[in-house]
């Protein structure tokens, strides 16, 4: 690997990273698990003049209970959420997408909060983030503040988080008993998505009475199946009325074209993987 | 002095599972890269290449980069002479054959998107980097050259305007007019006429791949020494030693060429590449080591690409199913120039493409074709793959025709075991082989009754996962190769390998081999050899290899040749030593020579208990105190090796997937091989060999492509683009062997190195058009991939897609979504 020079800082807290980020302008980069911006750098796509290495801030890691909030630390790895048992308990969702995120290396390193503010359409994270209502605690030189997950994604590789600022907590509401499926389609194992739905359902006595779905890689951003989900409340949870709500999963969908799929296929296979998401969910 | 222990008492080791001696080594780290290499003074090397297909330079501005602090010089092609070097092409498969300039560096023009047109020097290698950025070449663009059917049209782009046209040269093999057979032509003609017989035609496509070996390429020359030396990541020291002397004009004897660890080739390091030469004139100039490393990108770019052809084969048949003519048709893409064995490669395929079966007439007639992309050379298999591919292809689509069980339809042609020697149509003589043995057990181990069954039961529920079964018995010829047959295919060198055994005072062995191994396990398989001639302990022997100062004489590893024909060569060196040792046991034992027996690493006075071991009589020699009068004191040996025939390993190979007609995914679900290799030396060796060999064969069938846009720009530059499939992809192979030993090697074994990825390719593309025939679907391209399989089936069905696919080979993810945004708007089709 042979990236462009840059000058190189650790900080060990919040305070120290924003100081740095301030100091050091519109070319400074943040650099979590480095999954994506290594490459960048590799491939000379990009040559900040400054990199921020967020791994020693011990505050940006974990995972805790707050009342009826599950808060996961941005620099929590792919690993740690896998690992989780309240996540397990309350936000299955995410461990789900989070157990089909690239190989075992990568996740050893990858962390939720540089995925989420990396937002490459194809990434895993952002749907069921979308889905599950998450919330997203920016900080900057203002003191935090915090965006809803319907306003963090604007569009490829663009959030919310503006300049100066750092994403450093994901707060998901609880969705305990919930059934939660990731249903991801890739060429090969490692590749990322050509499609993937997010679902979590919850069946009471065989009928869905609530349903929440995020689509991977249908639009710049993640997109939210509003339609399929209304459309699966009061319903039992058989296969042909699953199927059939699916039917609207494309809706308000832009998918690109690409040789791995025209936005055609994409549209199609939304909507079978989302039959087979919500079917799973609620099996 | 006599040895007490008899090592004859434990088991032979030519047989044995033994765990590979390097692999401690290899997976601690403790290797020796040729990027390893940190001499004093090291310079780094950084290409500037070519963005476009085909561009004439109109100039070159090196000045910025000159700037930039630690770059110690920037070169064009003409600053070393670069544009005027002809990098060699060994293999010129006619007279005729029209072979353009092969340049280091461009000159005037580039011919393919990544061709170097000026080198960085400075002291790091990410300063070279940071430099070569700031080369201002002017490009006037050309048309590129990329359809191979378009290039040889009247009035087509040239690519290299010099020669005439975009045909390299036309190869044909009639075995009409060789007399190993009846005409095509006629066969076809009385075929037409004839209501017991059908003709089936069919057109297949080759895709190209790019090798993807493990280690990127690296080259170090060290210009300081009394000897230029060269370390380089290759498959071919000893031939690139001889070519850089031939092509530079050097002598040769100044040259020294190491291959230290080298991470796999697979035929992708069987060349002599422009960075090689490239490396060399600078650090010339220079007067210092240089040193170059590639990205994985530049890999991907530049380092010559394998397959890549057109097939169209014409079979006639009787309707009771006996094959009776076969017409192959191949147009092969060479990219823009000819690589070392380039042309070569698919004229290997003209002895393949009979493969196993009888057939009374045959014609192949290759063309190959000049464009603006990169190189195509050997790649795993080297045109037996893509021979393979087509007739096991080809059997199937004409037993479809026929109404017939694919496999009762192979039986049916296929050489009788005994029915070996065998001289094929295509003018090989196959020593032994057994199908029907090894087909019998596969069927058996892939319960192949009970999977047809499975098969129809999910047709008949019309399940959404489709169960298709595919089939490829193969053979293939390797152990490059008897040096006469390759001089009458007009091959630059001999197939022919060397070996020396060097026995140590203290009654070890070193053996040096002229093959050069870059991950099979030479080391391990050739100490089992020489343990088992020589009567000597396992770890008491060291392979040495890959450096022209101790292995001066050798012609490498590919081909599947190191067992059959280096493998081969080590047996001739350790008979010769026991042939010196003789006289010397003789004199030590105060016996007569034909009194002695040598077993077990010991000669015996037979009847007697007396003897003396081959280590004692090393020391002997030695020491020198007391041998016979007129001979020498040495029992060292050097053996050369000339095969009298290729081997041909065989086996069946059976592939069941299942295809998810929603969405057009296929997952492997059952894979069953069973491969004659002949005698087994290591079956963890082979094995291993196998495997790997699998997985890059369903690689070409399910996943890898390495595609390019319409303007000659390689799409599939990151392996992000160019989806390598790993565990996680493939299945648990069910491997077996039967053997029939080779009768042209005294070790009776044929080569396994290739075998895996020629069988594999059309066991799969089979297996998918079987499970979705029944929808419609005549064909698809490789890869079938999801898109591509379910696009078959939309349009089988009449739902056919929009079509927008845009030009783009990024999976639209990552660092891919970038290109695919940037691209948005190309919607051009045509990759299905």
């Amino acid at each position: 690997m042979i990236p462009a020079q840059f000058d190189y800082v650790r900080p060990t807290t919040v305070d120290e990273a924003l100081a740095a980020l301030r100091d050091g302008g519109d070319d400074a980069k943040l650099l979590a698990g480095g999954q994506s911006l290594l490459p960048v750098l590799r491939l000379r796509m990009a040559d900040p003049s400054l990199i921020i290495d967020l791994n020693g801030i011990p505050e940006l890691k974990g995972v805790r209970e707050e009342g009826d909030k599950v808060v996961v630390g941005s620099m929590t790895t792919h690993y740690d959420v896998t690992r989780d048992d309240t996540l397990r308990q309350h936000v299955a969702l995410i461990q789900e997408a989070t157990r089909t995120v690239a190989d075992p290396q990568v996740r050893h390193k990858g962390t939720l909060g540089g995925a989420l503010a990396h937002a490459d359409p194809a990434g895993d994270l952002a749907a069921p983030a979308l889905a599950l209502d998450a919330e997203f605690v920016i900080a900057g030189p203002n003191g935090t503040r915090t965006v809803a997950a319907a306003d963090f994604f604007e569009d490829y590789f663009t959030t919310a988080i503006g300049e100066g600022e750092l994403l450093t907590e994901i707060r998901f509401p609880k969705y305990t008993g919930w059934g939660a499926r990731y249903e991801k389609f890739n060429r090969v194992a490692q590749a990322w998505s050509i499609v993937a739905v997010a679902a979590t359902v919850k069946v009471d006595g065989g009928t869905i009475s609530e349903a929440r779905i995020g689509l991977t890689n249908m639009a710049g951003t993640p997109v939210r199946a509003r339609s399929v989900e209304s459309a699966l409340v009061g319903q039992s949870a058989t296969e042909e009325n699953v199927r059939k709500a699916a039917q609207a999963a494309a809706e308000g969908t832009s998918p690109t074209a690409d040789a791995d799929a025209g936005s055609d296929y994409r549209e199609h296979l939304a909507r079978v993987l989302t039959g087979r998401a919500v079917l799973a969910a609620a099996g | 002095m006599t040895t007490t222990e008899n090592p004859s008492a434990a088991a032979p080791e030519v047989g044995r599972d033994r765990r590979r001696k390097e692999d401690r080594r290899l997976i601690t780290g403790r290797t020796r890269w040729t990027d390893n290499q940190a001499l004093t003074g090291l310079l780094h090397l950084s290409v500037v290449r070519s963005p476009f297909a085909h561009a004439t330079i109109k100039g070159v501005d090196t000045s910025a980069a000159k700037q930039v602090p630690g770059v110690v010089a920037v070169y064009t092609a003409a600053d070393i002479g670069a544009d005027q070097v002809q990098l060699p092409c060994a293999w010129p498969i006619t007279k005729d054959m029209k072979a353009p300039q092969r340049p280091a560096l461009a000159g005037s023009r580039v011919n393919f998107a990544g061709e170097g047109v000026a080198v960085v020097v400075a002291r790091s290698a990410a300063i070279a980097k940071d430099a070569a950025e700031q080369v201002e070449v002017d490009y006037e663009e050309l048309e590129p050259v990329l359809d191979m059917e378009e290039a040889l049209k009247d009035g087509a782009t040239l690519v290299h305007p010099e020669i005439g046209t975009n045909a390299n040269a036309q190869w044909v093999f009639d075995s009409g007019e060789a007399g190993s057979g009846g005409s095509v032509a006629e066969a076809l003609q009385k075929a037409e006429s004839d209501d017991d017989q059908i003709i089936v035609r069919r057109r297949f496509r080759q895709q190209r791949l790019v090798p993807v070996f493990i280690e990127p390429r690296s080259t170090v020359v060290d210009p300081t020494g009394e000897q230029l030396v060269m370390w380089s990541a290759t498959q071919v020291p000893h031939i690139l030693k001889t070519m850089l002397a031939l092509v530079l004009g050097l002598p040769e004897h100044k040259l020294r060429v190491i291959a230290p660890d080298v991470g796999g080739g697979f035929g992708g390091k069987l060349q002599v590449t422009p960075e090689e030469v490239m490396t060399l004139l600078v650090a010339q100039k220079v007067g210092k080591p240089v040193k170059w490393t590639e990205t994985r990108s530049e890999s991907l770019l530049s380092a010559h690409h394998g397959r890549d052809q057109i097939q169209d084969l014409t079979m006639s048949v009787t309707k009771d199913g006996r094959i009776t003519g076969l017409d192959v048709k191949l147009l092969a893409d060479m990219g823009a120039y000819l690589g070392l064995v380039g042309p070569g490669v698919p004229i290997l395929g003209a002895f393949m493409f009979n493969a196993i079966y009888k057939i009374p007439a045959y014609r192949f007639d290759c063309t190959n074709v000049f464009t603006t992309k990169t190189i195509t050379d050997a790649y795993r298999g080297a045109g037996r793959p893509e021979a393979t591919f087509g007739i096991e292809r080809l059997m199937d689509e004409v037993a479809l025709e026929l109404g017939m069980e694919p496999m009762e339809f192979r039986r049916k042609n296929w050489i009788k075991h005994d029915e070996f020697p065998y001289t094929t149509v295509s003018t090989l003589t196959y020593d032994t082989g057994n199908y029907e043995a090894a087909t019998d057990q596969a069927l058996q181990m892939f319960d192949y009754d009970g999977l047809r069954r499975e098969q129809q039961e999910r047709r008949r529920r019309g399940d959404v996962k489709q169960l298709g079964i595919g089939i490829s018995t193969f053979t293939e010829m390797c152990g490059l190769a008897p040096s006469r047959v390759l001089g009458s295919l007009d091959y630059g060198a001999g197939g022919w390998e060397t070996a020396s055994i060097r026995m140590l005072p203290t009654g070890k062995a070193e053996v040096v081999v002229g093959v050069s191994p870059h991950g099979q396990g030479h080391e391990t398989a050739f100490s089992q050899i020489v343990a088992d001639q020589l009567g000597i302990p396992f770890d008491d022997v060291e392979i040495l290899h890959g450096d022209t100062q101790s292995s001066y004489r050798g012609l490498d590893t590919y081909g599947s040749r190191s067992l059959a024909v280096g493998g081969i060569a080590v047996v001739k060196a350790a008979e010769k030593v026991i042939e010196k040792a003789k006289p010397i046991a003789a004199h030590m034992l105060e016996a007569s020579e034909g009194d002695l027996e040598f077993t077990g690493g010991k000669f015996t006075v037979k009847g007697t208990d007396k003897g003396v071991g081959i280590g004692d009589i090393a020391l002997a020699v030695f020491a020198a105190h007391d041998y016979p009068e007129g001979i020498e004191p040495d029992i060292d040996a050097h053996a050369t090796f000339d095969p009298e025939n290729f081997s041909f390993p065989h086996g069946t190979h059976l592939c069941a997937v299942e295809v998810d007609t929603e969405t057009g995914f296929v997952q492997l679900y059952k894979y069953v091989c069973v491969d004659d290799v002949g005698n087994v030396v290591n079956p963890l060796i082979v094995e291993g060999q196998v495997h790997g060999g699998l997985a890059q064969g369903i690689a070409q069938a399910l996943f890898e492509e390495a595609a390019y846009d319409d303007q000659g720009t390689l799409l599939s530059g990151t392996l992000v683009d160019y989806t390598l499939p790993t565990a996680a992809d493939l299945i648990s192979f069910d491997t077996a062997n039967t053997t029939t030993a080779s009768t042209t090697n005294p070790l009776g074994v044929k080569g396994v190195g290739e075998a895996g990825t020629i069988a594999s390719t059309p066991a799969v593309v089979n297996s998918v058009l079987d499970a979705i025939r029944h929808l419609g679907v005549k064909d698809i391209d490789m890869p079938t991939t999801p898109y591509r399989v379910w696009s078959a089936i939309q349009n089988a069905s009449g739902h056919a897609g929009r079509g927008d696919e845009a030009n783009v080979a990024s999976p639209g993810a990552g660092l891919g979504s970038t290109a695919s945004d940037i691209s948005k708007g190309d919607t051009q089709g045509g990759h299905l």
